[in-house]
């Protein structure tokens, strides 16, 4: 089966340049990348900032080209100018900032900018609107303005406007750091949602690590390099080498990761709250 | 005393057909020297409410004292007022705009019209507040990372000398050391210089973490007003206003549950430890 995205021995430089346009250097943003995200998976990018991660995730819409190496996103090779349209149409992305993605007067004509561009039919256009926003739950705020929504709820209708593109992966880039706990969890859940639902891959960069917990897999990355690779779980079992990092893990892996180093025998890692509530269980 | 807020309402377009109300008489005191955390869901307030407390917004009507004058007076020195309440907005690293990190900082107290020594003076004590290495102090502030920017800003508004600070989610978009190290640095600040701290932030543990005190807002008004303790034993209700407990707090909700012995008022990392450890017998 093809990969969802393939990098091989992907490097990306630019050249640092002074006022006057001399070239003072070159950053190496991302070196020596090979990752694989298998079609349905629900990956998580953990990684300080500056660690590479945002300019790794350009490389799978093709908004940026790899200096050095290759990114195939479903079998086509990025570069490849006759793909560019699929590329971006199969892959698409989600930022941080809600305001800066939104370009429509009303919720439905946002979300549907995207398949009027790719020249869908204006009926198939209100189907795709129509089944977007009941995917993200948004469908009761069709005829709102956007700028009556909060934070979470034009973060979700971003999502809508990417998945009425019938992608088969979306890249979130930090897509609840400026969003309120509610605003959070609802992003999270349409994303869960889609993946399970509509087998949808999912490729979330969050810095907020309880967000990662239930990903099938994690990829660590600092200085555009990938430092660590495995499930969550794997992940977070290594709470010093995380925290060397710039990283942390969620709240409870952090107490577990305490109580045992008072003595009480928890396995490592800790999860969720249930797991640590069984585990004292089992101590008693 | 140092800012009282006194039946404060504000209406957003008032006098247009869209008209709607963004605080509702809102009632609080703020002694010198508090650490409080001030959260909501996106909409309820917040940010209005800390934008009157610098004069940036007058009340549509209603009065907020700083030490004890009104501020929305006719003749009341509103520069004055600007340089000791400092307001750091979110993302304040995007307000950063000259050529190098120390005169970015001077632009404050500069425009104070303090003569130059003194303003050099506070730009360097302000960034030595923050820990800014000063080997970049000559350096673009746009090569930085963006938790050093941060750092910047913050003492671009250190540099005024607030008696009182209020930032507005100054962890927003930064990784969880980042977000540590910001934290960390405005408790020293609050302990060291005795400023007022007003932190307004979407993270219910670091709330827990660092604040004295809570002020919860919700559609407008004032939800809450108490101890991390006392605002967090509010689960339901807070869930309902759009907002969450720390995980810690909902852990030993559930190990309470489950027959263990321990404090539900728990909202710190060390406090759940100590008490499990308890439980336990082993401290």
């Amino acid at each position: 089966m093809k990969k969802m995205i393939r990098t091989d021995k992907l490097v990306f430089e630019y050249i640092r340049r002074d006022e006057e346009g001399n070239v003072e250097g070159i950053t190496r943003a991302v070196d020596n990348v090979n990752l694989n995200v298998e079609p349905g998976q629900f990956i998580a990018i953990l990684g300080h900032n500056g660690s590479g991660k945002s300019t790794l995730a350009k490389h799978f819409n093709a908004l940026l080209y790899p200096t050095e190496g290759e990114v195939y996103v479903d079998g086509m090779l990025t570069e490849d100018d006759e793909h560019l349209w699929d590329v971006r149409q199969e892959a698409g992305m989600i930022f941080q900032n809600p305001d800066n993605q939104i370009i429509g007067q009303v919720v439905e004509e946002d979300v549907g900018f995207g398949p009027e561009n790719m020249g869908v039919p204006t009926e198939e256009i209100w189907e795709r609107v129509d089944e977007s926003l009941k995917a993200v739950r948004m469908d009761q705020f069709r005829k709102s303005s956007p700028n009556h929504l909060s934070g979470g709820q034009k973060q979700r209708v971003s999502i809508a406007g990417v998945i009425a593109m019938h992608p088969k992966c979306i890249i979130m880039d930090e897509p609840t750091a400026m969003l309120d706990p509610n605003g959070r969890r609802e992003v999270i859940r349409a994303a869960r949602a889609l993946n399970q639902v509509e087998n949808i891959t999912i490729i979330l960069i969050t810095h907020y690590m309880e967000e990662v917990v239930d990903a099938d897999k994690v990829f660590v990355m600092d200085k555009g390099k990938v430092v660590m690779e495995g499930t969550p779980r794997e992940i977070f079992a290594q709470v010093d080498k995380l925290k060397e990092l710039k990283l942390g893990v969620p709240q409870v892996t952090l107490l577990a990761h305490e109580l045992r180093k008072s003595g009480l025998p928890i396995p490592e890692p800790i999860l969720t709250r249930k797991e640590l509530v069984e585990a004292l269980k089992a101590c008693r | 005393m140092s800012i009282i807020i006194n039946h404060l309402n504000y209406i957003y377009d008032e006098d247009t057909a869209m008209a709607h109300p963004a605080l509702i008489d809102v009632n609080l005191k703020i002694p010198d020297g508090q650490f409080i955390g001030l959260i909501g869901h996106t909409g309820s307030g917040k940010s209005t409410l800390i934008q009157h407390m610098n004069g940036l917004i007058k009340p549509s009507s209603g009065n907020v004292f700083f030490d004890n004058e009104d501020i929305n007076e006719q003749g009341y020195d509103k520069k004055k007022l600007r340089s000791n309440v400092g307001l750091v907005f979110q993302y304040p690293e995007h307000q950063l705009f000259e050529t190098d990190c120390f005169k970015d900082v001077c632009f404050g107290p500069k425009n104070l019209g303090l003569p130059q020594k003194e303003v050099e003076l506070r730009a360097f004590e302000a960034l030595e507040q923050v820990g800014f290495d000063a080997t970049y102090f000559y350096q673009s502030p746009f090569d930085l990372s963006g938790g050093q920017k941060r750092r910047v800003a913050i003492a671009g508004v250190l540099a005024m000398k607030p008696r009182v600070l209020i930032l507005d989610e100054p962890t927003a978009g930064l990784d969880p050391k980042g977000r540590e190290d910001i934290l960390n640095l405005i408790s020293d600040l609050h302990k060291k210089m005795n400023i007022t701290i007003i932190l307004v932030s979407h993270s219910m543990e670091d709330v827990a973490d660092y604040v004295e005190r809570i002020i919860v807002m919700n559609k407008g008004r004032v939800a809450f007003d108490a101890e991390p303790r006392d605002v967090f034993s509010h689960v339901k209700e807070l869930e309902e206003i759009g907002l969450a407990a720390p995980q810690v707090t909902y852990c030993m909700q559930e190990l309470r549950e489950a027959g263990f012995d321990v404090d539900t008022g728990v909202t710190t990392l060390e406090e759940a430890k100590k008490e499990i450890l308890k439980a336990f017998g082993k401290c």
